[in-house]
């Protein structure tokens, strides 16, 4: 796999279908989620990625539990999440979860990071949504080390001292995996990100790509600013939202009730106007591909494109229907368009392997 | 040269929150003229933005035209504030728009409050929904508002003289702020979390050397 990678991610919603009424079950909902993860790597993408988040309509509370059953039933695709919340999660459990996944699928695992915005699940987990921003530092930091060091000895506001602390398994190969920091809002995950030199998503689904140009830029300068590289070699990645059928007209008509009452769009800005405004492209596989194509406008040359398709209450074959079309028509054309021009200095998706030739190098 | 920006709330054409509004807004000027401290002025009419207004509210992001609209109150060193009293309040729509106007945009910013209302009853809501509503902004509520029920559009209730006195109250407000320094919230942030990263003594990327800078 070279340059950049294609996938999906979720958001693991149990929503009605306003089409039928009919609302999944829990097992529905996740047993759908494992056709579309194997789907994806049937159809020739690269990347899965699942939410997390500990309320209801919501149904992935246990991403590695998750992302293990799909290790075990694939052998090429990466298995990362959208988010891993940082703040409420104990960075002790996150490196052991990651690290076990790692061996289990044969270092096919990285992880995006976030703060995680529902905000009773900060007293939830006993933290202090106030306190999001230090806790995410500290907590990262930390598991920074538990990744990196063989005995670990630590001590910090939000958790309860280490001594003598080895983390087992360690990672697959003395690697960490890699790391991004996702963020839909917020100008600090992108300069954590850069900070570390660690990978940068930007969600690019709720806001117009105005926004993601100014968060991308300052995710670049400050890379480079930090000395991990120049600026065209910051790790970017790119969330999008799409809906396609073979005749545009017919995508729109057939998007259109989902998106007026998706909990997220509806009864705000039109359907219209919401594709106007962000990067969310409902029409023909021609048309995703162009506008995917102009993100890089915006972004520069970038590692990682994921889009979200099984929101809102889509049935599941639906879904892969469109993991159809993304595999054999746009996917491929984006590979090869994305590839043309773009320089050599430029690096590919960061993957285990290329850490692992990084090492023996 | 000091920007005044007027935003009204009033939903009708012609309205009396608007005619009020140009009332205070031309005071203010010849007050700043007569102490020659010279100013421009626009208006921000709310009732053309209610749909972008409720769209943001609910999609979390302004449209284009709203986004133009935050930035010329962002880059103001003065706002008149006139709303029309509804059921013992400011209306909704002038709150909305407050609402989704970006966190911090009218921190330190002198503020005319001002309010029209059927009857003179309900002049309170001056000191009882707008000034709370700007103090809690961070905004520096001028410490006299307008009120103007329908009545004082038609006799001598002085609310020309009214209109002076917090004219003359703003403008000298005005002046001792002096030119508005602007906050940006976006580099606040990021100075905040290069600050915490600073104070973690950490690795770096990669796991092999320090951070370069």
């Amino acid at each position: 796999m070279s340059g950049m990678q294609f996938g999906i991610f979720t958001v693991g919603d149990v929503t009605t279908d306003p089409t039928t009424g009919s609302t999944p079950s829990e097992a529905e909902r996740i047993k759908a989620t494992v056709r579309i993860a194997l789907k994806a790597e049937e159809v020739g993408l690269d990347v899965f990625a699942t939410g997390e988040h500990h309320n209801p309509p919501f149904v992935p509370s246990s991403p590695t539990t998750f992302l293990g059953y799909i290790a075990a039933r694939t052998q090429r695709l990466i298995l990362s999440t959208s988010t891993t919340l940082i703040t409420t999660n104990d960075p002790v459990k996150i490196a052991e979860d990651f690290c076990v996944l790692q061996h289990l699928s044969d270092g096919r695992v990285d992880v995006m990071l976030g703060r995680g915005n529902t905000g009773p699940v900060y007293p939830w987990f006993g933290q202090d949504i106030r306190a999001a921003v230090p806790l995410t530092v500290e907590h990262y930091t930390l598991l920074r080390r538990l990744w990196r060091e063989e005995v670990v000895d630590w001590e910090g506001q939000y958790r309860t001292p280490l001594h003598g602390f080895t983390l087992a398994p360690r990672p697959l190969d003395g690697i960490a995996p890699f790391v991004w920091h996702g963020s839909i809002r917020t100008p600090e995950i992108a300069e954590l990100a850069a900070y570390f030199g660690d990978g940068f998503f930007a969600n690019h689904i709720f806001w117009p790509p105005s926004h993601t140009r100014r968060l991308i830029e300052l995710y670049r300068q400050r890379f480079d600013h930090y000395g991990h590289g120049s600026a065209d070699q910051a790790i970017v990645g790119l969330g999008g939202q799409v809906f396609m059928r073979r005749n545009s007209q017919d995508a729109v008509r057939e998007f259109r009730p989902y998106f007026d009452h998706a909990p997220v769009y509806g009864n705000g800005p039109s359907l219209e106007e919401f594709t106007a405004q962000t990067p969310l492209t409902v029409g023909s596989p021609q048309q995703v591909i162009d506008r995917t194509l102009g993100f890089r406008d915006y972004a520069g040359h970038y590692q990682r494109q994921l889009f979200l398709i099984d929101h809102a209450g889509l049935p599941v074959k639906t879904v892969l229907e469109q993991l159809d079309l993304l595999g054999e028509e746009v996917v491929p054309m984006l590979r090869k368009e994305f590839q043309i021009g773009r320089p050599d200095h430029i690096p590919d998706a960061p993957t285990h392997e290329s850490f692992v030739a990084g090492q023996q190098r | 040269m000091t920007a005044l920006v007027v935003v009204s709330g009033g939903l009708r054409e012609p309205s009396s929150t608007r005619l009020l509004a140009d009332q205070i807004e031309a005071a203010v000027r010849a007050e700043l003229a007569r102490a020659n401290s010279p100013a421009t002025s626009s208006v921000i009419e709310l009732r053309p933005l209610g749909r972008a207004i409720m769209d943001a509210m609910l999609s979390g992001f302004p449209s284009k035209e709203l986004e133009a609209v935050f930035q010329q109150l962002a880059e103001a060193d003065g706002l008149v504030a006139v709303t029309p009293a509804f059921n013992a309040s400011f209306s909704g729509l002038f709150k909305s728009f407050f609402d989704v106007l970006p966190q911090e945009t009218l921190s330190e910013m002198p503020v005319l409050i001002a309010a029209t209302g059927g009857t003179e009853r309900h002049s309170l809501v001056l000191e009882h929904a707008l000034r709370p509503m700007f103090s809690y902004l961070h905004a520096i509520v001028s410490p006299t508002g307008v009120y103007a029920a329908t009545t004082d559009f038609g006799s001598q209730t002085g609310v020309t003289e009214r209109i002076h006195k917090a004219a003359n109250d703003f403008s000298r407000l005005l002046q001792a702020c002096g030119t508005r320094k602007r906050r940006d919230v976006f580099t606040e942030e990021v100075s905040e979390m290069t600050r915490l990263l600073a104070s973690t003594k950490t690795g770096d990327a990669y796991g092999s050397s320090e951070p370069a800078g």
